[in-house]
């Protein structure tokens, strides 16, 4: 925070935060704890359960906290600082207990990890345990990537898939470098690129239903270059760009859909095809 | 109260108690990049002006009255508007009285109010000095005076800039240290990167929206 | 898609123009295509990522540095140019900046104005003020020229009439000059220049707007591709210069870099055709240039921004169009759909500032929040930070005192109700958990149509199981 103000006043005139410099990752932990997201809790509970079998192939002991909930990201986005605050407030004392949490979604491990800091910003006390679980929070193919530092056998047929990324995790979290690198260790999948790739599938949480013309306008586009990338199927490591893009599929009555990028990945490395 | 008081009170409630932003100016940024060695700071210039539909030419310093004759012949123009009052405006006189040219040439002697239909419509072309140019951006730094005022370099259709190779800057900030220019500038300081374009039509790119249609640098290699 | 929204109260909003923008299928083609166009020039201009990334930051510094100490930059700003025989005035209101125009132009007897390209000059709607003081004021920008030909506003701040084909520009012509239709873009573009010569030729004032204004020399820094903002700066007797408070920077130097952002920003340009710096109005033996130039320094809600240290931060840009460029939603509506005269991610967090949220109400939620904005600007407005600010500012009831113009646009009780139920929920383990429960075991239930959302999307159904349920039976863990 310090660097954003060059003297003490609150209202001294901000610079921009210093470019972030490459993250250093720990060693593998014996132990991490999943924060399932909402949106896969409900809606894609199979993802959540394949990111804890990837995690526990490491030979990793995943805990998954019963009184989980939500990181707060929608009351945030909407304006809604104090509810968004409570809600933080209950995962922050949640996972205050130094284990690395990890996260199958780009743009709520993004919520842990950079907008936390903006929730409390007034309570300075509370700054700390932010920063703490700042620096323990990974998104799930980070975490697989860079901490586990997986070495795969490909047990799939030959495929090829396209990667969408949540707009917000790429750019806070460089989840499609993760996940392309993640994909290129599997020797039967070829990543296909598709147009527009790293424009916004038109989530964005409540400007779906806020703005529901503009937001169904930009998933038909991302769809349809979707569908047109020639790929067998797409997938994605962020629950609320799978809710919007299959939800959209789905009503345009095409075949074509997405998956969570912990299902595909599991069933590759397993071998199981998940019914 | 006026709107100054009100404004001014406004922005110093906003910043009461604060001290101002040091200055973390780094001239590195804006002249590592663009730095070419003496050979290539040239080329560069050319290269850029060309990819904007300008023509450069690289003439000595004796020959480019003929050059400018030339281009003015080959165009079928009728006049140029230049500066007697300058070097290369006697050089250029010189020349045409010996080489018995026939493009008229007119002088830029009046306020403009005196002749405005006249320089808005009827000159075809002008001839200007430049203080310099550019490399990093392909660029001319006018400079102009009672000899050669704002309007030449931009009414006639084809615009004609000297520049002599020595004074080419690798980029924009040295140019700026080496001749101080926040010690004075002039009423009216010009880089000028090309003739005048728009692409406003569907981003189609068109030659000649209100300024000059065509401009000819001539580099001057000091032989 | 057209079918849906016809409500009435919706045509005057953002969503109800983003309708009827959407359905406009050579509006969106023309905006897609001059976007991506747009995005890759910047792109090429930017070869070096790392050199990119430092001018960004020292341009951002440079701002900051500015702002810092813009009450006495204006000053400077001000003694400066009246040293040189510019004459400075100040205006809180457009209202203000417009009589200060006008009376300038009245004491000269001025029938007829001819206008370089500026945004401020928009902001005052200063077109519409002269016209009904009997003073034509003409556009001469390409651009805005054929905008203004057509009675409507700018949707690009840098391409006005991007949302024109040359066959609409061509029709257009035919039908306001008398001129032969033609595709060809070249001569369409020479039926302007030569309209417009005899406009500036015939001037008694121009008016201008300002890139930079350099406090140390007194400077006006004005870059532009045509040669119409040089011609309106000189041919006329009398210059006005319009801009707003935030453009003063400190030095000199300090423009050699955030000219290199803006031009290559905007257009992937290295430099513009013309950079033109005036420094004064004409001296006594020189031919030509404007007896007087005058600068109007506007604030029009610039310093209520500016009282915000996070909201200040909107006053570092330099108006170069990358964010709308770059912007999905302003890519699919355009810019008329913002109904404002700034359009896209700049004009969704600046405007409200101007005009109040009560006007704007939609401006903040209009936006995915995908963050492409925020990654291209120059000077590296941190616009989604904005943006999620002014939706708090939005939903502020009166008795929390909403620190933005016209704040609070959109409180609502019951929306309001909503989200405490949400916190509650999310709070409460039990609650939540009880919830869980009953969405994965009632999901045959699930509503059939769950508002806009299934305009777009097929009903969303829960799960069988939660990953509450199934990580507990999976990791044995017990409930803890």
């Amino acid at each position: 925070m310090s660097e954003l103000f060059y003297d003490a006043a609150p209202n001294a005139t901000r610079v921009a935060p210093e470019r972030p410099k490459p993250r250093t990752y720990p060693a593998k932990p014996a132990e991490v704890t999943l924060f399932g997201t909402c949106v896969v809790d409900l809606f894609f509970p199979e993802a959540g359960l394949d990111a804890i079998r990837l995690l526990e192939r490491e030979g990793i002991r995943v805990h998954f906290p019963q009184a989980q909930s939500c990181c707060g990201q929608p009351a945030w986005t909407s304006g809604y600082v104090n509810e968004a605050r409570e809600v933080a407030r209950a995962q922050l004392n949640l996972l205050d207990n130094g284990m690395p949490v990890v996260v199958p979604s780009g743009s709520c491990a993004g919520m842990f990890r950079q907008h936390y800091q903006e929730v409390f910003a007034e309570e300075p006390d509370t700054l700390e345990r932010v920063e703490s679980l700042a620096e323990r929070t990974f998104e799930l193919t980070e975490f697989l990537l860079h901490v586990c530092k997986v070495d795969w056998q490909d047990l799939g047929q030959p495929t090829q898939i396209a990667l969408h990324t949540s707009c917000s995790a790429r750019r806070e979290m460089n989840t499609h470098l993760h996940a392309r690198e993640l994909l290129g260790k599997l020797s039967n999948v070829q990543r296909l690129d598709h147009d527009h790739e790293s424009e916004c599938c038109g989530f964005g949480g409540t400007f779906s239903v806020r703005m529901p013309e503009v937001s169904g306008a930009m998933v038909l586009d991302k769809t349809r270059s979707l569908r047109e990338s020639g790929a067998a199927e797409m997938v994605t490591a962020d629950g609320g760009c799978l809710l919007n893009i299959n939800g959209s599929l789905e009503k345009q009555q095409q075949a074509f859909r997405g998956r969570h990028l912990a299902s595909f990945l599991w069933e590759r490395v397993s071998g199981e095809v998940t019914p | 109260m006026s709107a100054r008081s009100n404004i001014l009170n406004k922005l110093r409630a906003g910043l009461a108690g604060t001290t101002p932003r040091p200055d973390d100016f780094d001239e590195g940024l804006v002249t590592t990049p663009w730095q070419y060695a003496a050979e290539d700071r040239i080329t560069r210039l050319r290269t850029l002006m060309e990819a904007v539909h300008t023509e450069v030419h690289q003439v000595t310093s004796a020959q480019w009255p003929a050059k400018v004759q030339e281009l003015l012949e080959s165009r079928g123009l009728g006049n140029l508007l230049y500066a007697p009052g300058t070097g290369h405006g006697r050089q250029l006189a010189v020349h045409w009285q010996r080489s018995c040219a026939k493009v008229q040439l007119m002088v830029y002697d009046r306020p403009i109010e005196e002749w405005k239909d006249e320089l808005f419509w009827k000159v075809d072309a002008s001839i200007t000095g430049t203080v310099g140019g550019i490399a990093a951006t392909g660029s001319l730094v006018l400079w102009p005076d009672r000899h050669e005022p704002r309007l030449m370099s931009l009414l006639p259709p084809l615009h004609i800039a000297l520049l002599k190779a020595s004074k080419v800057e690798d980029n924009l900030y040295g140019m700026m240290q080496k001749h101080n220019w926040s010690a004075g500038l002039p009423t009216n300081l010009l880089l000028v990167s090309g003739p005048s374009k728009t692409a406003d039509i569907e981003q189609v790119l068109a030659y000649g929206a209100h300024g000059p249609k065509e401009l000819v640098v001539l580099i001057l290699e000091d032989a | 898609m057209s079918q849906r929204i016809p409500i009435k109260e919706l045509t005057d909003s953002f969503r109800g123009r983003a309708v009827g923008a959407l359905a406009d299928d050579q509006l969106r083609t023309n905006f897609r295509v001059a976007m991506d166009s747009l995005m890759k020039k910047r792109a090429d201009a930017f070869p070096d990522e790392d050199e990119r990334e430092g001018l960004r930051e020292l341009g951002n510094h440079i701002k900051a540095r500015a702002l810092s100490r813009l009450p006495d930059l204006l000053e400077q700003l001000e003694a400066k140019l009246t040293d040189n025989g510019v004459k400075v005035h100040w205006a809180e209101t457009t209202e203000e900046a417009n009589r200060i125009v006008h009376s300038i132009i009245e004491a000269k007897k001025g029938a007829q104005v001819v206008k370089g390209k500026s945004m401020v000059s928009e902001e005052m709607e200063m077109n519409d003020y002269l016209a009904e003081r009997n003073i034509e004021c003409l556009e001469s920008d390409m651009g805005e020229y054929i905008v203004q030909l057509d009675g409507e506003k700018p949707s690009h701040i840098i391409m006005p009439a991007i949302h024109k084909n040359r066959f609409q520009v061509s029709k257009l012509f035919h039908d306001k000059l008398g001129v032969e239709e033609t595709e060809d873009v070249n001569e369409l573009i020479q039926i302007g220049r030569r309209t417009l010569r005899q406009k500036f030729l015939e001037a008694d004032v121009g008016v201008s707007g300002v890139n930079f204004a350099i406090a140390e020399t007194g400077t006006l820094l004005l870059v532009e591709n045509e040669g119409n903002g040089r011609m309106s700066t000189t041919a006329p007797p009398v210059h006005i210069a319009v801009t707003g408070i935030e453009k003063v920077v400190e030095n000199l130097r300090d423009v050699v870099p955030l000219l290199s952002l803006l031009t290559r920003s905007a257009l992937g340009q290295p430099i513009t055709t013309y950079v033109n710096m005036i420094s004064g109005p004409r001296k006594a033996d020189e031919l030509d240039g404007p007896e007087e130039v005058h600068l109007v320094l506007l604030d029009n809600g610039r310093s209520g921004a500016f009282a915000d240290a996070q909201l200040r931060q909107t006053l570092n840009c330099i108006r170069c169009g990358a964010c709308m460029n770059h912007c999905p939603v302003y890519t699919r509506v355009g810019g008329h759909t913002y109904g404002e005269v700034y359009p896209g991610p700049i004009g969704k967090i600046i405007t409200p500032h101007m005009v109040g949220l009560h006007k704007v109400p939609d401006h903040p939620s209009a936006s995915s929040l995908c963050g492409a904005c925020g990654e291209v600007c120059p000077v590296k407005i941190p616009i989604p930070e904005m943006l999620q600010r002014l939706r708090q500012e939005n939903v502020k009831s009166p008795a929390e005192q909403p620190k933005v113009k016209d704040g609070g646009a959109k409180y609502s009780r019951k929306e309001r109700a909503i989200w405490r139920f949400w916190a509650r929920l999310n709070t409460s383990p039990v609650f939540y958990r009880l919830f869980l429960w009953g969405a994965t075991r009632l999901r045959k239930l699930a509503p059939k149509n769950v508002g806009p959302w299934t305009e777009n999307h097929s009903a969303p159904v829960p799960a069988r199981r939660s990953l509450h349920d199934l990580a507990k039976a999976h990791l044995n863990q017990g409930d803890r």
